[in-house]
């Protein structure tokens, strides 16, 4: 399991606090932790070379902020550095002034074009156009036949003959003008770079459609390969950008980063899901922290997603909210988060959790324990746990078939847990205030302090985009309010808390 | 103690995931999409091949395996293909740290960080590099080892010895009916792999049966079926989106039936990261367990030019259905395969077949003395 960086970091830097600025030796041993980060990222080794030559320059001699701990510092150097490479610009597509519009796939066999070009097919149809997929992968066995299972799920015709895949694509652009489609999908074999003549067959393609768009389709794991598959494709397609698919797995996908330092070509497109809505126009700012390995808290919220009901969520935030999460919300947010799979391995993907907590083993049937201890409860206690006197705990023990000690302790849990969550309720609540009315809270018991460092924090993250959060903006949440958090997370558990917040929404799938 | 803990962490969790809902749900309410699909236009008819409506659901839509492979005649075949002919026209990178070692007069750190970037550009990984580097340097040291020629031949050895293990053959059982279950995620070449080894299982002699277990993927079976013709197996397949255990189960006792030899399992691709896909898997291994079944090998594929993650997935797959072998896929590209050191050395999980072009005679048994001599040739 990947410690993240800002983990790793604070190690470095603990002994260099009371220190003004840092010195070479310093950033070397940091720019160390970083080249890992980004190898392992599978970052092309020469680009993570380049990188680094230019980190170096930037962090040497940087003044500390007060702000900001140096470890904090460097991280947000080399996120705006990994930024700056990725390219703010998010793709537009511009339509051919005389349709259709042809967009071409190429890429290596097994990325996921077929899949994509389905996906595709979808998203343009949402945006009301009229797109028309041409299947010109007649090599691979059924290839064509996926084409046209993935087009009706989309809702998309699809063109395709058993000649040759030259005269498929041209055949199908005439089909497109002919029906007045306006953008035209080609779908591609798949090749490996080194075989000349499959490469000089999607050149002729390409020669024979006039693409207005090439798009490379990389898998989101493939490793140092993808430099010399950028550039070979590169070469003879001139790409106009990357689509990068299975990103809903754990790879870093250090490859975005790769082939846009090496060709200049973003990401345009993602493919996060199996399901054929889980595609979007690519925001390569969020990139950044998953090729840095700080990404794991978004594979969490993905997870979070797709398991957890919407309209139970929204209820433990309003419970929160008001101040009111009582071991009844507790209790649903528990069956919530078991069906996201192993407490442990949950755990495991959760930002700044202390190494002593993420080895801890843990068992499901712990879970099922205090499942069984609240269940035992009247509607009323759980609502008013201040309730349960000796004679309840007996009974609720015997109920669940635990010890009262086993009850206590629980009870004695949820109230530390409902302390500690005070300061985030705070923050929401600040949150909600601010849409609502300016300057007013959104209700609930709301400490004053942590409010106001809550609304600085948002508004921050706001006006920066939110991921620029993540990199330990200066605004950060008042330590003191949020102390008792640290306890249970450990100083990285304010981290997670803020990145959660600031994470821009994966939500490019909204559409 | 434990359950203090759990409580929390999970208390921890909840204020993550309960904010970020929040947050999320506050920030972005003004780019929900207007309904597209209600206003959306029926389709033209006019060239759409009109299938049945798929059976599958939404969810279930296609992770494409874009396997490919030779079609129709197969190429003369002068006898089976060895990895360094197909590696051959890729080699280059290794080849060029090669050179730079070999141009210096001794042993410098420059040789060693060349040592250090051909690795790592052939994918072996960061921390995999670093023990080999570490057990290299000390073997110079214990040998006194001075020339760069010394140096490299030491490395090539290191290697091999990395990957040596005693057995890597593919194995029957003695008694029952004997499955191969292919697993991996999408689009490393599982439905190709089991195409060109049931090929080649049946010019051994063996009665082989197909179970196209990836019901997931439009159209998977029919690509499986298009094999299944070409050798002459039995083909067993369900419904689309149809339950994968059934299939197996099926295949198991249609060859059990037949007297078959051997039933090679398809899964769907899937991620290791989802986990009610990793347990569908472990249900269709126990059903492939089931009498007369057993489950002599699971199969992991892996795509060559798989970066740092194939570690992962080999571990997650491991712990899921206890894989016994790792298929090495797409090694005919520029990629060089490194993360099966990796693999080997984390996991001690042996590579058992490579995949080395895309004629259905280019899968062939791994060679680890190959494999190194090929990364080295010059």
């Amino acid at each position: 399991m990947f410690e993240s960086l800002s983990e790793r970091f604070e190690g470095i830097f603990a002994r260099l606090r009371s220190r003004g600025a840092l010195s070479e030796a310093d950033v070397d041993e940091v720019l160390r932790e970083i080249r890992l980060a980004l190898l392992e990222a599978d970052v092309n080794f020469k680009v993570v070379r380049d990188l680094l030559t230019r980190i170096r320059e930037r962090c040497i001699g940087l003044e500390l902020s007060k702000s900001l701990s140096p470890g904090q510092q460097v991280i947000k150097t080399v996120h705006e550095e990994l930024i700056g490479i990725l390219g703010g610009q998010t793709l537009r597509i511009t339509y051919a002034s005389k349709p259709p519009t042809v967009i071409l796939l190429a890429g290596l066999q097994g990325a996921g074009k077929t899949t994509v070009a389905g996906k595709l097919g979808r998203w343009f149809r949402q945006a009301g156009r009229q797109p028309l997929l041409a299947g010109a992968d007649l090599q691979r066995p059924a290839a064509v036949e996926q084409l046209r299972v993935l087009g009706a799920q989309a809702g998309v015709p699809v063109f395709s003959q058993p000649t040759d895949p030259v005269a498929v694509a041209v055949a199908a652009r005439a089909e497109a003008e002919r029906l007045g489609r306006d953008v035209l999908i080609v779908d591609t074999a798949g090749r490996v770079t080194v075989d000349a003549d499959l490469m000089d067959e999607v050149r002729r393609i390409s020669e024979a459609v006039r693409p207005d768009y090439t798009f490379l389709v990389v898998d989101a794991m493939i490793g140092q390969e993808s430099v010399t598959t950028a550039e070979a494709f590169h070469a003879t397609l001139a790409l106009d950008g990357v689509i990068l698919t299975k990103l809903d797995g754990d790879a870093r996908g250090g490859a975005a980063l790769s082939i846009k330092e090496v060709v200049g070509r973003p990401v345009a497109f993602a493919s996060i899901g199996e399901k054929q809505e889980d595609f979007d126009v690519f925001h390569p700012d969020r990139m950044a922290s998953r090729i840095l390995g700080m990404g794991d808290v978004l594979t969490l919220i993905e997870k979070a997603e797709q398991n957890y009901d919407q309209e139970v969520a929204e209820r433990a935030a309003a419970a929160l909210q008001q101040g009111r999460f009582t071991l009844e919300d507790f209790l649903e947010q528990l069956q919530q988060v078991k069906k996201m799979g192993p407490l442990q391995s949950i755990l495991g993907m959760m930002p700044g959790m202390p190494k002593e907590l993420k080895n801890a083993n843990i068992e499901d049937s712990e879970v099922a324990r205090v499942e069984a201890i609240i269940r035992s409860m009247t509607p009323t206690e759980r609502r008013e746990p201040d309730l349960i006197n000796g004679s309840r705990r007996l009974r609720i023990a015997q109920g669940s078939g635990t010890d009262t000690k086993d009850v206590n302790q629980l009870l004695k849990q949820f109230k530390e847990m409902q302390k500690m969550m005070q300061p985030l309720m705070a923050v929401t609540g600040g949150r909600v205030g601010k849409g609502k009315k300016k300057g007013g809270r959104g209700g609930g018991r709301v400490t004053p302090k942590g409010a106001i460092a809550g609304m600085r924090e948002l508004r921050k993250m706001q006006a920066m985009g939110g991921m620029e959060g993540l990199t330990g903006s200066d605004g950060k949440l008042d330590p003191e309010a949020l102390s008792g958090l640290a306890g249970a997370g450990g100083p990285g558990g304010l981290d997670s808390i803020r990145e959660s917040l600031g994470l821009p929404s994966p939500g490019q799938r909204g559409r | 103690m434990t359950l203090v803990v759990v409580v929390v962490l999970l208390a921890v969790f909840v204020m993550v995931v309960g904010g970020a809902v929040l947050v999320r749900s506050r920030r972005y309410p003004e780019l929900e999409p207007p309904d597209i699909e209600a206003a959306a236009e029926p389709l033209l008819a006019a060239d759409h091949d009109r299938l049945p409506p798929p059976v599958v659901t939404p969810e279930e839509a296609a992770a494409v395996e874009a396997e490919a492979l030779g079609l129709p005649e197969p190429p003369p075949a002068p006898g089976r293909p060895r990895i360094r002919d197909r590696l051959g026209k890729a080699r280059g990178l290794i080849t060029g740290y090669v050179g730079s070692v070999l141009s210096r007069s001794s042993i410098d750190d420059s040789s060693w960080d060349d040592i250090e970037e051909a690795l790592i550009r052939a994918d072996v990984g960061v921390a995999t590099t670093g023990t080999l580097i570490d057990n290299l340097r000390q073997r110079v040291k214990s040998d006194s080892l001075d020339t760069p020629e010394q140096l490299l031949s030491a490395l090539r050895d290191q290697l091999k010895a990395d990957l040596a293990v005693e057995d890597r053959r593919l194995h029957l059982a003695e008694t029952g009916t004997n499955v191969w279950l292919f697993v991996g995620v999408n689009g490393v070449g599982k439905t190709t792999t089991i195409g060109k080894l049931g090929l080649r299982r049946a010019a051994e002699g063996n009665r082989v049966v197909m179970a196209a277990g990836d019901t997931f993927r439009a159209a998977a079976a029919e690509q499986l079926q298009t094999w299944a013709e070409r050798v002459g197996a039995d083909l067993v397949r369900g419904a689309e989106g149809g339950d994968p255990g059934a299939v197996v189960f099926d295949a198991v006792q249609r060859a059990a039936a037949r007297g078959a030899d051997l039933v090679l399992a398809d899964t769907a691709g899937r991620l290791h990261t989802k986990v009610n896909l990793m347990e569908e898997l472990r249900k269709v291994h126990r059903v492939a367990q089931r009498e007369p079944g057993v489950v002599s090998e699971v199969l992991l594929v892996i795509d060559a030019t798989t970066g740092q993650n194939g570690l992962t997935q080999a571990r997650e797959f491991a712990e899921a259905v206890g894989v016994t072998g790792v298929v090495l896929t797409k090694l005919d590209g520029t990629a060089k395969g490194g993360i099966v050191l990796a693999i080997q050395a984390e996991l001690g999980i042996p590579v058992k077949l490579v995949g080395v072009g895309e004629g259905p005679e280019d899968l062939i048994d791994f060679d680890p003395d190959e494999f190194v001599d090929a990364l080295f040739a010059a």
